[in-house]
């Protein structure tokens, strides 16, 4: 069925080939701060996924409705009261990860990512696609989120989700944590390199040399 | 005195903005490709944040804060979860009023950094500023300073970026770290700079 085959594009191609994070430098800010353990990554990614899914289905549905001069206004209050809504979920039932969190959750009300999506789509189409292109990005979001806060909660804590997987030295395994892992430094490398990598899988996202050196102009001449 | 001094070098280096606390980085990795822009942002983002964070204080304080309504006999009422919305509201309309003043009384000046104004309604900085203000309940000058402090903070990270990376510019980078990908790896390096800051906090 094309209609389907159509959707399943909308959501997969925001996954690697057009992912917010590493290739749109859309939501940069909580993807790099809550990804000291795998469990606040995942929180995060669930209720990025969630608030951004509901508010393109929102916008999507009063599109017609709101004026154009105010539209920034409108939508951001939209997802002002969705992230509202999530935080009070999150004290109620994740106490501690809520507190992990910190600001973070109500970050998500200026993530770029979010309006970014229903400035850019929802705001074009109906809700059926608006969601299902929200939904894709939110996944390309926790996609990135999830491998940084894995990798930075196995090589600084040798764990994953409070389990231990690497044994650590001090109780008589081989692993001795990597503390710069915990810090802040270490989630710019991670993502840079991550960065790296994907370009490097897929030649076209790398941007265009913004000075080309004088020796192979010539050459290329 | 000596302690809001104390708040202000910690709210501009020891918890840097971008590159300690991870704020803002949207704009922060963005607008650092000249010296010029980044420095028009690293003015803006002082002027905005030095107004917002003590504006929202009072009205936090006011209107929001479990037990403001004693007065009107209604000791039980909190509207603190209705921060976020009236915080997004507060610092919209004042970048708009900012916007209008500086556009009326000193063109030049809007003219140099007017652009960047708009975008900063919704830089998670700003709204991370306010936010914080409450999770640390600052009082009315702290709030104050701490506004202004991170502002600075944001301005010397973001125009130290936009220097290195204008040098770069004419580097010979592997085709996939060009842009983006560099742009991490010195925000990475001067995160480890700004990190010794901390240590310096915690052995004075």
């Amino acid at each position: 069925m094309a209609g389907q085959s159509q959707y399943w594009r909308v959501l997969t191609e925001p996954l690697i080939r057009q992912n917010p994070v590493t290739l749109q430098i859309l939501g940069i800010c909580s993807a790099l701060a809550v990804t000291t353990t795998l469990a606040t990554a995942l929180t995060m990614s669930v209720s990025l996924t969630v608030v951004l899914t509901l508010a393109a289905g929102l916008i999507s549905t009063i599109r017609r409705h709101i004026p154009e001069t105010i539209r920034l206004i409108v939508q951001i209050v939209i997802v002002a009261s969705l992230v509202i809504v999530i935080d009070q979920i999150l004290q109620a039932y994740f106490a501690e990860i809520s507190r992990a969190l910190s600001v973070y959750v109500g970050l998500i009300t200026t993530n770029c990512l979010v309006l970014g999506r229903t400035e850019a789509y929802a705001r074009h189409h109906t809700p059926l696609p608006a969601m299902v292109d929200a939904f894709g990005n939110g996944l390309g979001y926790s996609l990135v989120l999830i491998i940084i806060g894995g990798l930075r909660e196995l090589f600084g804590k040798g764990e994953l989700f409070g389990q231990e997987v690497l044994p650590l030295a001090e109780a008589g395994g081989w692993f001795t944590p990597l503390s710069l892992m915990l810090l802040a430094p270490s989630a710019f490398f991670l993502l840079g390199l991550l960065v790296w990598a994907v370009r490097v899988w897929r030649p076209d996202q790398a941007e265009a040399r913004e000075h080309v050196p004088p020796g192979e102009m010539e050459a290329a001449e | 005195m000596t302690d809001l001094w104390g708040l202000f070098l910690s709210a501009a280096f020891v918890d840097n903005m971008p590159l300690i606390l991870f704020l803002g980085l949207c704009t922060f990795l963005a607008l650092s490709k000249r010296t010029e822009a980044a420095l028009g942002l690293g003015v803006a983002m002082t002027g905005v944040l030095g107004i917002t964070v003590p504006l929202n204080h009072l009205i936090y304080s006011a209107v929001l804060a479990p037990g403001a309504w004693a007065w009107a006999g209604m000791p039980e009422l909190d509207l603190s979860y209705l921060a976020l919305i009236a915080f997004i509201g507060v610092i919209a309309a004042a970048v708009q009023v900012l916007e209008m003043i500086l556009d009326r009384f000193f063109p030049q000046v809007h003219a140099a950094f007017g652009v960047f104004l708009p975008l900063l309604t919704v830089q998670c900085a700003i709204l991370a500023g306010s936010l914080f203000m409450v999770e640390r309940s600052y009082t009315l000058a702290e709030s104050a300073v701490f506004g202004l402090g991170s502002g600075v903070g944001f301005a010397v990270a973001v125009v130290l970026l936009g220097a290195i990376r204008s040098r770069l510019a004419y580097a010979d980078l592997p085709a996939g770290l060009r842009g983006l990908g560099i742009a991490f790896i010195l925000a990475g390096l001067m995160s480890l700079g700004f990190a010794s800051f901390a240590q310096m906090a915690a052995t004075s």
